[in-house]
């Protein structure tokens, strides 16, 4: 019971920051402001709903706490693809400046690749999870490496195009995308939401999985396709936000102490929503554009995770 | 019963077990005694179907393993490897209901809690049921695993090491269980064992390995002499008989 009290408590709080983004400081201005910021909040709902998910089930899949489906190279896949872009045509290019196509183009690129990559090493045969996770943090190093060189060869003005994309923003989101990326992360709920009583099972380890009859080498697999795809959405629709999942994956954690994972997802998506939409109203009203959320996030997040990496290694 | 059939295993070119064929009688305590690397716990795997085998098959009572349903096996069968590292915080209880995952998939109705309430008194946990898994000592927390694999209500269970790390007290509480599965509830239980005395003095059939094939099978006084364990451990190992246990002094052979 106490579980859905906390619930209830984090959802309402939610909510209020939802009424005082889209109602504070709005002066009668329905008709212009409430709509702009109404994508704005879907945007960031959607984003959030997302990462929270995807970053859950990677991280049981994968029986860890630290790693997050952003370290399996999409984020800097997605830096790469950008940089590629304007480095070979320019930042007037319509890939550059017609969202919709760039849109398609990035999560078409980011699913393409995990898909590669799944493919290639489960056709080797059994391998652990770490050794996926291994290839995709070296390929993600490699990623950024060469993103990095291109950066550096790139016109200044033409650099200032891609700096805009290596911080997500929640600020100029285009509304048709929006309702299509909802779609999108919906269809993938749906679908993973039949798979939460095994992914309680699948937290125990993989020899209690198998043994209370749970199919688990395929529903493993399924859960990468299913997390890759919510990130590449999520990430071509506001940029990346590396430590997010992190910080709601883990403050979930420690504020449920559960192990059901209904309960773990909706806590991590009711903290999202909080610190998206309640972030992004501080940095609008409070900061006054200032900064981005995304950089406030990655430095809270930043330091969580260098403090989940003491507590760990002090626990072990 | 549980036939393996020319069941084969290999890491790379090497054979880890070959070819191995046993018969596991129901309503017996069979052990795999065996020198470490002999394939004991590769071969309860693959019967487990925690690893794929290279060759051969599994039957459990002339069902062939690999065509049966994920949750129909784990109705039959249970596996429990050593107990090991888990991310999740867990008490006694709610590790015991997962044991019913494979009937109610989750959604407990009355029936499986009168099941769980019954595999908890029957390992002697009701007092911790609700104490987390990692504030017991290591013979508490064998025994609320081996609590979730009664919950599991399986007819054949397996059990890989589970004495490892105990002391003599707790192994010698297990075992006991383990014979009162067999005589009470009927249960078929397969057991890797590496204390011969253990395979010994509790089960019924011994089946030995060395080098990834079996040397020996039989009921446990035709395995317990000095010449058969000779060729399985390479050790004169002599044999005294202490009331009704024939015991081996290994010590100083």
């Amino acid at each position: 019971m106490r579980d859905s009290v906390k619930l209830i408590i984090l959802y309402a709080a939610a909510a209020v920051f939802c009424g005082l983004y889209l109602f504070h400081g709005l002066n009668g201005s329905f008709d212009y402001a409430l709509p702009r910021r109404g994508v704005k909040v879907a945007a960031m709902a959607i984003t959030g709903v997302a990462i929270a998910y995807a970053t859950v089930v990677f991280q049981t899949i994968t029986q860890n706490r630290i790693l997050t489906p952003s370290i399996m190279g999409l984020d800097s896949l997605y830096l790469l693809l950008q940089t590629l872009i304007i480095f070979f045509l320019g930042s007037t290019h319509v890939t550059v400046v017609n969202k919709q196509v760039n849109f398609l183009l990035s999560v078409a690129v980011m699913i393409i690749f995990a898909l590669l990559l799944y493919q290639f090493l489960f056709k080797k045969g059994q391998r652990p999870v770490y050794f996926l996770l291994l290839v995709g943090i070296i390929v993600g190093t490699f990623f950024g490496s060469i993103s990095t060189f291109l950066q550096v060869l790139i016109d200044p003005n033409e650099f200032l195009r891609v700096q805009d994309r290596m911080f997500a923003s929640f600020n100029n989101v285009n509304a048709d995308l929006v309702w299509l990326s909802a779609g999108v992360v919906a269809i993938c709920i749906i679908i993973g939401w039949r798979q939460l009583r095994y992914m309680d099972v699948i937290s125990l380890g993989r020899d209690i999985a198998v043994n209370l009859g749970v199919p688990y080498d395929r529903l493993v697999k399924q859960t990468l396709v299913l997390s890759s795809v919510l990130i590449a959405v999520s990430t071509a629709l506001v940029g990346p936000i590396t430590f997010f999942g992190l910080i709601v994956a883990n403050l979930s954690y420690q504020f449920f102490r559960s192990f059901k994972h209904s309960v773990l997802i909706t806590g991590a998506v009711g903290m999202s929503l909080i610190m998206l939409i309640g972030g992004q109203w501080i940095v609008e009203r409070v900061f006054t554009f200032s900064t981005t959320l995304s950089v406030i996030i990655n430095f809270a997040g930043g330091v969580y995770f260098i403090y989940l990496l003491l507590k760990e290694s002090r626990s072990a | 019963m549980i036939q393996v059939r020319e069941l084969s295993k290999f890491y790379g070119k090497k054979a880890v077990v070959e070819k191995v064929s046993v018969n596991i009688q129901r309503g017996k305590i069979t052990s795999f005694i065996g020198p470490n690397g002999a394939g004991k716990s590769t071969l309860l795997s693959m019967v487990s179907r925690l690893l794929d085998a290279d060759t051969g098959e599994v039957l459990v009572d002339k069902d062939d393993v690999r065509k049966m349903k994920s949750d129909d096996f784990s109705k039959r069968v249970s596996i429990l490897k050593q107990s090991n590292f888990m991310n999740v915080r867990l008490t006694v209880r709610e590790l015991v209901s997962f044991g019913r995952f494979p009937h109610s998939k989750g959604r407990l109705n009355a029936e499986d809690m009168r099941i769980i309430d019954q595999s908890i008194d029957y390992m002697e946990l009701a007092d911790i049921q609700h104490s987390f898994l990692d504030e017991l000592s290591g013979g508490q927390r064998q025994r609320a695993f081996i609590s979730m694999v009664i919950a599991q209500d399986t007819e054949y269970i397996l059990l890989d090491e589970p004495l490892n790390n105990l002391d003599m007290k707790h192994s010698v509480q297990i075992m006991k269980i383990l014979r009162r599965l067999v005589d009470e509830l009927g249960k078929t239980v397969v057991i890797v064992l590496h204390d011969i005395n253990f395979a010994s003095v509790y089960s019924d059939r011994i089946v030995a390995l060395k080098n990834g094939r079996v040397v020996k099978d039989g009921p446990t006084e035709d395995i317990i002499n000095s010449d058969s364990l000779k060729e399985i451990y390479d050790m004169d190992i002599p044999i005294k008989q202490m009331s009704n246990c024939r015991i081996c002094v290994y010590f100083n052979s």
